[in-house]
């Protein structure tokens, strides 16, 4: 019975609740150098997520006794404004803040010069105004681009993507009706240059053969959104060059 | 590859294979890649990025401007937007040695703001300040703009060039430190916002070619609006 239905439904053609093909992306845009009290800045628009991003530093640590002696420590804070889901979200720090925060950290360290500082700190703050599922990816990607309009010397930009599983099909980059129905999650982050992958977690149940299957789209996700990077770091310098020109 | 002045972000490969770098890159697996968004460069066997936007990395001999932030015994703590803090000591303060007697929030306390020297680096690669010398000190008035500390180069100018013509042209003073802060004293309300909003182009328009008559030419502009 389920066989011949899964079948009826290939043939119809599965569809995404909002008409993506399934290896396709959101609707991407980030914003360089929004915040100028920042050393560095980004915004981000994934779907329906926005997103702001601010990095200071590097500078002097304080509480001094979490600085390492031997490299600098990076900081991040992952915080959703209470407006940014329906219905409201408490602004506290909440247990998933906490381990989103760690996840970023985690994501953006191989990338990033730290032993080039020593004793030192590099802030990363990030906003979520609007969440639309997959805020961890999103984070991510305006994070690496804020670290490099910071100027903070990086290996790599990072970027990061989701793949997953719903109704038994495979899709790339899932909001949040397609998370919260799905039947798996696969948010990878990848240095596209380096070819590394630095974030690699997994909700929800996936045969071994389609795991693999996952994290191939998400870094073939990855390589289109370090595309869409590489533009607003350059857009930033290239608008002005038009406008000097005129 | 890329060609010379073309903007890379980090992570792009310049070079493959042997040859010289220079700032912001990094080798690695026989590669040169770009660790800063900039303009690369290649020249005389050497592949090296001119950063667009870089932190303040204090090397002595820079001139910069910075705000007490504590007073230990025999030294203050200065914030130079720096990775770290950097450190003036009382000798190269009051050019006296230092006596537990002395009373050191008269001279310098906490908040003021200061334009000194880095004279020294210690063993951890602490900025040493000095603020003995023409031009150095606690400063009393004026106020003060920041700007990408990778753009003062070119707001200096080749010799100068550019901050004099500002100089020139607004009747403003101006003091600039490396770490990119830059102190602005004018007679007028008027001449300080004209500074301001010059400053702010060159910082825009850094790494766009013919900068300097661009300027003249935005100073004329403003000079005849007002």
């Amino acid at each position: 019975m389920s066989k011949s239905k899964s079948r009826r439904k290939k043939k119809t053609e599965w569809k995404r609740y909002d008409d993506r093909k399934p290896e396709e992306l959101r609707t991407l845009k980030i914003e360089t150098g929004v915040l100028p009290n920042a050393d560095g800045s980004a915004y981000i628009e994934m779907g329906r997520n926005k997103i702001i991003v601010g990095v200071f530093g590097p500078r002097e640590m304080h509480p001094k006794r979490f600085s390492k002696p031997n490299e600098a420590v990076l900081r991040c804070r992952y915080h959703m404004a209470p407006f940014s889901t329906d219905p409201r979200r408490s602004p506290a720090p909440s247990r998933r803040d906490n381990e989103i925060s760690m996840v970023m950290r985690y994501a953006l360290e191989p990338a990033v010069f730290l032993e080039r500082y020593p004793r030192s700190v590099i802030d990363v703050y990030a906003e979520i105004l609007q969440a639309d599922g997959g805020t961890r990816t999103a984070c991510i990607n305006a994070a690496s681009v804020a670290l490099v309009d910071a100027g903070i010397p990086m290996r790599d930009l990072v970027a990061s993507c989701a793949a997953g599983k719903m109704e038994d099909n495979l899709i790339l980059d899932l909001g949040d009706y397609e998370d919260k129905e799905g039947q798996a999650d696969v948010p990878v982050a990848y240095m596209p240059k380096l070819e590394k992958v630095t974030l690699l977690q997994m909700d929800g149940i996936l045969s071994t053969d389609e795991f693999e299957k996952c994290i191939d789209m998400a870094i073939e996700g990855c390589k289109q959104i370090y595309e869409v990077q590489r533009e607003s770091l350059k857009k930033k310098y290239g608008v002005e060059e038009k406008e000097a020109e005129e | 590859m890329f060609e010379n002045r073309d903007l890379v972000v980090p992570g792009d490969v310049l070079y493959e294979g042997r040859i010289k770098t220079g700032d912001n890159t990094h080798r690695t697996q026989g590669k040169v890649i770009a660790t800063r968004v900039g303009l690369v460069d290649y020249n005389r066997g050497m592949v090296s990025v001119i950063a667009l936007e870089a932190g303040f990395n204090p090397l002595v001999g820079d001139m910069v401007i910075g705000d007490v932030v504590d007073i230990e015994l025999g030294y203050w703590v200065v914030n130079i937007d720096a990775p770290e803090n950097a450190v003036l000591n009382v000798p190269e303060a009051i050019d006296a040695p230092f006596r537990s007697d002395i009373d050191m929030p008269r001279i310098l306390d906490i908040g003021d703001t200061i334009v000194a020297k880095i004279v020294d680096m210690d063993r951890r690669r602490t900025p040493i300040l000095s603020i003995l010398g023409r031009g150095l000190g606690k400063l009393e008035e004026g106020f003060i703009i920041r700007i990408t500390p990778s753009k003062i180069p070119r707001l200096i100018g080749k010799k100068g060039s550019m901050v004099n013509m500002i100089l020139k042209e607004t009747g403003c003073n101006i003091v600039i430190g490396q770490n990119g802060r830059v102190l602005i004293q004018g007679k007028t309300r008027e001449q300080e916002e004209m500074a301001v909003s010059v400053i702010h182009k060159i910082e825009n328009e850094a790494h766009i070619p013919g900068l300097t008559n661009r300027v003249q030419a935005y100073l004329s502009k403003l000079k005849e609006e007002s």
